[in-house]
């Protein structure tokens, strides 16, 4: 499997921002003293002109973005998920999200494989956080094919984006010829016995948990769940009436993420089905190298297979 | 200035003063003692200073306006109200459930307001974005922003302020408006921001300091701040909490209270006599 190719979203961003760029002259890029890190040194340099390092002051930058936003500008606003959904939440709710202004939080290093860093910089809370702002659209690229089809066609959407981003690379999962539908679910597999609805980096984690479920007599659906708001429910409802089971999987507190609006949607049907969560416990994380910390908090197939299992047998 | 509008502007503002009594009490709530400490600036601006057009609120050229002391929503509304961005009969409705005035400044729902604030510290970020925006597009539009002195406590505004030096916007201009109390008390006491002029000195910024009642000063202070090059301006505004209303006057507790009837009698009975005064 030595072919595999493997980048992380981030740098998909990174370029993504560079092509807009290009063509759109009403986009900006803002960062927060971490261009290196989120990429955005990418747009730096091709359109210096079009890019502002507000220093070490997220909050400010997402008023800068809103006052940029309610001047015409499309704006792309990025630094790590701590900061851009937690230290400035506030900001992202007031000045961005309230008065629905055109502004993208380009939120890099979410999730556990931050790595080393530890608990300080894992962000497993940004979606929970941004999920309950009215009128936020989120999206969690599972590739770098994805990644830049999100950034291009959030460009073309009039409203705040939360984007996610990792900085571990990931497998590339989507053809180059991948067409992005602005808040669709994908199936990716079809099944009868369970559906894994997964999000960002734990979508390869279920194609491959398909496949040893497949070995094992079981047929996943596999569904990856690009936008996490608005819920592409109709497709995931769809599927659960079919398969019976849910298993959801993503790199995030099972409070308040995927597994949980992927839960709300279902219980609030005639015929709810069992949902199953898989995610980051209810803890911090912690210092160690991304993938082996991704195993340490149960985040890979093999955690969705024993939950798979589990859900079906809840049925 | 010239007298005859030095004159006009003390009745607009002796108007607008009426319009945020007349809203506040019909309220039951809002936040009388700093609107009426800033309503002289908020009235020039938009009477004497800024580029704006009430028939088109919207219009790409116009000078920005990002009330960041956003508690003092009655004075901008009274104030675009006199302009004519909407009837001044909605003055009346303010907080109501089906009204256009919600309780702090909100783009969504009122003609003229160019930033959602109430959330302190926030709003002067979003004016240096526009202004950012305006250097951006090399726009001549300027952005005004009116902060309160307690509202300086806020660690934001020194990012922005730190922004606004950095990015050389001298197409912005702050105002703080430094009646000298917030609801706890007197901010020198509370978490004292003191001294101003001298903190945004530091930060980098053209400061000039005046009295916020006085025209002919706030006319020289915008228009100083027009000519500098290279900084933000900040104009340190010394003003009265609830001027205009003699009980209201430097009076704490005048800060988020509205009057019953007996005091809006006297409210308005006092700023009436004032108003035939000015029109004598």
């Amino acid at each position: 499997m030595a072919d595999i190719i493997k980048t992380a979203t981030r740098d998909a961003y990174g370029k993504a921002l560079v092509e807009l760029g290009d063509i759109n002259d009403k986009v900006v890029v803002l960062d927060a003293d971490l261009a290196a890190a989120t990429k955005t040194g990418m747009f730096k340099k091709a359109h210096p002109e079009k890019f502002f390092d507000c220093g070490i002051a997220e909050s400010n930058m997402m008023g800068i973005a809103a006052g940029l936003a309610a001047s015409g500008y499309t704006v792309f606003a990025s630094t790590f998920a701590m900061f851009a959904a937690g230290r400035a939440y506030e900001q992202v709710r007031n000045s961005i999200a309230y008065p629905h202004l055109n502004v993208k939080i380009g939120a890099t290093h979410a999730g556990i494989s931050v790595g080393e860093d530890g608990a300080s910089h894992q962000c497993c809370e940004d979606i929970a956080l941004m999920r309950a702002i009215p009128g936020m659209t989120i999206i969690n690229p599972a590739d770098d094919v994805e990644a830049r089809a999100a950034v291009l066609a959030a460009a073309e959407y009039e409203g705040p984006v939360y984007m996610r981003f990792g900085r571990l690379a990931v497998p590339r999962i989507f053809d180059e010829d991948y067409k992005f539908e602005w808040g669709k679910a994908v199936v990716l597999n079809e099944g009868t016995d369970v559906t894994i609805c997964a999000t960002g980096l734990m979508v390869n984690e279920a194609i491959e948990a398909q496949k040893i479920l497949a070995e094992q007599g079981i047929s996943a659906e596999v569904i990856n769940v690009h936008t996490i708001k608005p819920l592409d429910a109709e497709t995931i409802l769809r599927s659960a009436a079919k398969t019976g089971a849910i298993v959801t999987a993503e790199e995030h507190s099972i409070i308040g993420g995927l597994g949980s609006a992927v839960a709300e949607a279902v219980c609030e049907t005639a015929k709810p089905v069992p949902v199953v969560k898989l995610g980051v416990n209810d803890v911090f994380g912690k210092s160690g190298p991304a993938v082996e910390l991704l195993h340490i908090y149960g985040l890979d197939a093999q955690n969705i297979v024993e939950k798979a299992k589990q859900a079906v047998s809840m049925k | 200035m010239d007298a005859a509008i030095r004159k006009q502007l003390k009745i607009k503002a002796c108007k607008a003063r009426m319009g945020i009594i007349e809203g506040v009490f019909n309220a039951k709530s809002g936040h009388p003692g700093g609107s009426l400490s800033c309503v002289d600036i908020v009235t020039y601006l938009y009477f004497n200073h800024m580029n704006v057009d009430p028939r088109n609120p919207q219009k790409e050229d116009r000078d920005r306006f990002v009330l960041s002391k956003g508690h003092a929503a009655p004075a901008l509304y009274s104030v675009l109200a006199l302009k004519g961005f909407f009837p001044a009969e909605n003055l009346k409705t303010l907080r109501k459930s089906d009204s256009m005035l919600q309780g702090h400044p909100s783009m969504k729902y009122t003609p003229g307001v160019d930033m959602c604030t109430g959330s302190l510290g926030q709003g002067v970020s979003t004016a240096c974005g526009m202004a950012l925006a305006a250097k951006l597009g090399n726009k001549a539009y300027r952005v005004y922003t009116v902060l309160g002195d307690g509202e300086i406590q806020e660690g934001q505004v020194w990012e922005a302020a730190m922004f606004a030096s950095a990015k050389g916007l001298d197409n912005l201009v702050a105002v703080v408006d430094n009646n000298g109390l917030q609801i706890d008390g007197k901010i020198s006491e509370v978490n004292s921001p003191y001294p101003i002029a001298e903190k945004f000195k530091s930060f980098g910024w053209n400061v000039i300091e005046i009295c916020a009642h006085s025209f002919d000063e706030i006319d020289a202070a915008f228009n100083a701040a027009a000519e500098f090059k290279g900084k933000p301006s900040v104009i340190v505004a010394n003003s009265v909490k609830g001027k205009g209303v003699s009980f209201m006057e430097d009076q704490v507790s005048w800060h988020g209270t509205a009057p019953n009837a007996e005091q809006y009698e006297q409210a308005m009975s006092e700023l009436t006599q004032a108003l035939a005064e000015l029109e004598a």
